[in-house]
């Protein structure tokens, strides 16, 4: 466990090297959040009745989104994973004596947490304190909080689950910017990227819940803001557990049944 | 030209090397566009309107930003690769070959597989051009091709911009991102329903609104001005101040070395 502990650590401290890209996204990410919503905002004067949050919770749900992008989003993967793959490096990593899913596994959780350790801090801040209805507000209550905090950790393990699950099928396709393209749009979709899971027609939103989409993103934005509370909190959050469970099962067993197969050529 | 024609035929077959990544990549791309028309469905199945336009007015606005958008990032691929260019060295060779560098760059890359885009855009066009309410008469349908055509040369220029700025920085801006894709994402409403002020960065500062929203008031027939109707014509102005920032850029450019 320490290994890979110290693998995060050192993938964490690389990440963090890029801090000029970091800035620059930082702007892309106001004015990210900013026009959504103001789109939502446009929704909202139409027929607040319709409005499936109130405002103010839609604004902690996209300000949320924007700060921590990086833990959920699946636009971003590892060029050094990629390439061990590719260039077939991959055969040094087979002879060290870890785990070689878990070791990508650490790899991607480290990734996605530095990037957004670094982006979050200045958008929190700044979405603070905007004027009222656009603005974050503090969470529901410390309760809300403290499930927040935990889903949030839960989302990020099966958001790199997932991404783990795109490397390997890296094995069979060598060429997969393809997949990787399918799979974000269809993660965007269905994990209330493209807009929150509530503004779903019903019967979706009761199939969408269930997913693990919904588990990597909607749940925790949801809960922070008090929109899910009480025993739907506490289910969800169980979901969340076992859709980590799953993928790690999953992901772990078809790495092994792969590398049984996997031919590295040349040297 | 016919350099032009060799280059796409080579683009061609190298992107049909690899066919299953090319149908996955033709299907990525449909299915980016479908999420965001996904989201438009079901806040309009919601709401029923925004900002007093309708369900297929809003299509309307999508499928022309989109398409605008799509063919400008098919054919204009390679500026917005420049960065990478730039930074492996690449350019250099292109400043030695005896052949103008805006046509070098632009087949440095193009990239077929945003078609998958198209055909959504085209999809949405023939549901929506029926239901919109609009009689077709030869100035709306000039009205819409403007607003695609001119929609793509300005999406163009924004490529172009971002080219230009990473010869001072030697490395992409993502800020850019808001202009270039964020015009497409946020193109899919008209520009109104973002507020006053939003409405006049994208008509004075980057003229997004000039292809979208003024003329779409014309399509609609909220607006009989014909100078609404020309507006997209006006946009195209904003080539030359990209233009400027590239002969610049160019001027200012000194070689990474590697």
């Amino acid at each position: 466990m320490s290994a890979y502990l110290s693998l995060f650590r050192i993938r964490f401290l690389h990440n963090l090297q890029y801090r000029t890209a970091a800035l620059a996204g930082l702007a892309t990410q106001y004015a990210w959040g900013f026009m959504r919503l103001l789109a939502l905002r446009a929704f909202y004067a139409e027929n607040p009745a319709a409005f499936p949050l109130t405002f103010a919770q839609a604004a902690d749900y996209v300000w949320l989104q924007q700060a921590f992008l990086a833990l959920y989003t699946m636009w971003d993967y590892d060029p050094d994973i990629i390439e061990s793959v590719r260039g077939g490096h991959i055969a040094y990593d087979l002879v060290r004596p870890v785990d070689m899913y878990a070791r990508w596994f650490a790899t991607t959780m480290a990734r996605r947490v530095a990037r957004a350790a670094l982006r979050c801090a200045p958008i929190l801040l700044v979405a603070f304190v905007l004027p009222d209805p656009m603005r974050l507000h503090l969470p529901a209550s410390m309760l809300a909080f403290a499930l927040y905090v935990l889903s949030t950790m839960l989302s990020v393990g099966v958001a790199s689950a997932l991404t783990t699950l795109v490397y390997i099928a890296h094995f069979q396709l060598l060429n997969f910017s393809g997949l990787r393209l399918m799979v974000a749009a269809v993660v965007d979709m269905l994990s209330g990227f493209t807009i929150p899971l509530p503004f779903y027609p019903q019967a979706l939103q009761n199939v969408l819940n269930l997913l693990p989409f919904a588990s990597m993103h909607d749940l925790p934005l949801r809960l922070y803001s008090g929109h899910i509370a009480g025993m739907a909190a506490v289910q969800g959050v169980a979901l969340q557990a076992f859709w980590l469970a799953m993928l790690l099962l999953v992901g772990h067993w078809w790495m092994g049944r792969q590398l049984q197969r996997v031919i590295v050529q040349g040297g | 030209m016919r350099l032009y024609l060799s280059y796409f035929s080579m683009h061609l077959k190298s992107q049909m090397q690899y066919k299953g990544n090319f149908v996955m990549l033709l299907l990525g791309q449909f299915l980016v566009a479908f999420a965001s028309i996904i989201g438009i469905v079901f806040l309009f199945a919601r709401f029923h309107q925004v900002d007093g336009f309708t369900f297929s007015e809003v299509l309307l606005c999508y499928a022309a930003i989109l398409m605008a958008f799509t063919l400008a990032e098919t054919f204009g691929r390679g500026f917005d690769r420049f960065p990478v260019i730039i930074s492996n060295g690449e350019f250099d060779r292109a400043l030695v070959r005896p052949r103008s560098l805006v046509f070098q760059v632009l087949v440095s890359q193009i990239d077929l597989t945003r078609l998958g885009r198209l055909l959504q855009a085209l999809l949405v066009f023939a549901w929506a051009l029926p239901r919109s309410g609009v009689a077709w008469t030869p100035d709306k349908v000039l009205t819409l091709a403007l607003m695609v055509f001119c929609g793509a040369a300005l999406f163009f220029a924004l490529f172009v911009v971002y080219a230009a700025l990473s010869f001072f920085t030697l490395e992409g801006l993502e800020f850019m991102n808001i202009l270039t894709d964020g015009g497409r994402e946020f193109g899919s409403y008209p520009f109104s329903i973002y507020g006053k002020e939003v409405l006049r960065f994208v008509t004075w500062v980057i003229p997004l609104a000039l292809v979208q929203y003024y003329p779409l008031l014309y399509l609609t027939g909220r607006s009989a001005n014909v100078l609404h109707m020309l507006t997209p014509v006006l946009s195209l102005l904003f080539l030359l101040p990209a233009w400027a920032l590239w002969r610049v850029g160019l001027r200012h450019y000194k070689s990474t070395g590697s």
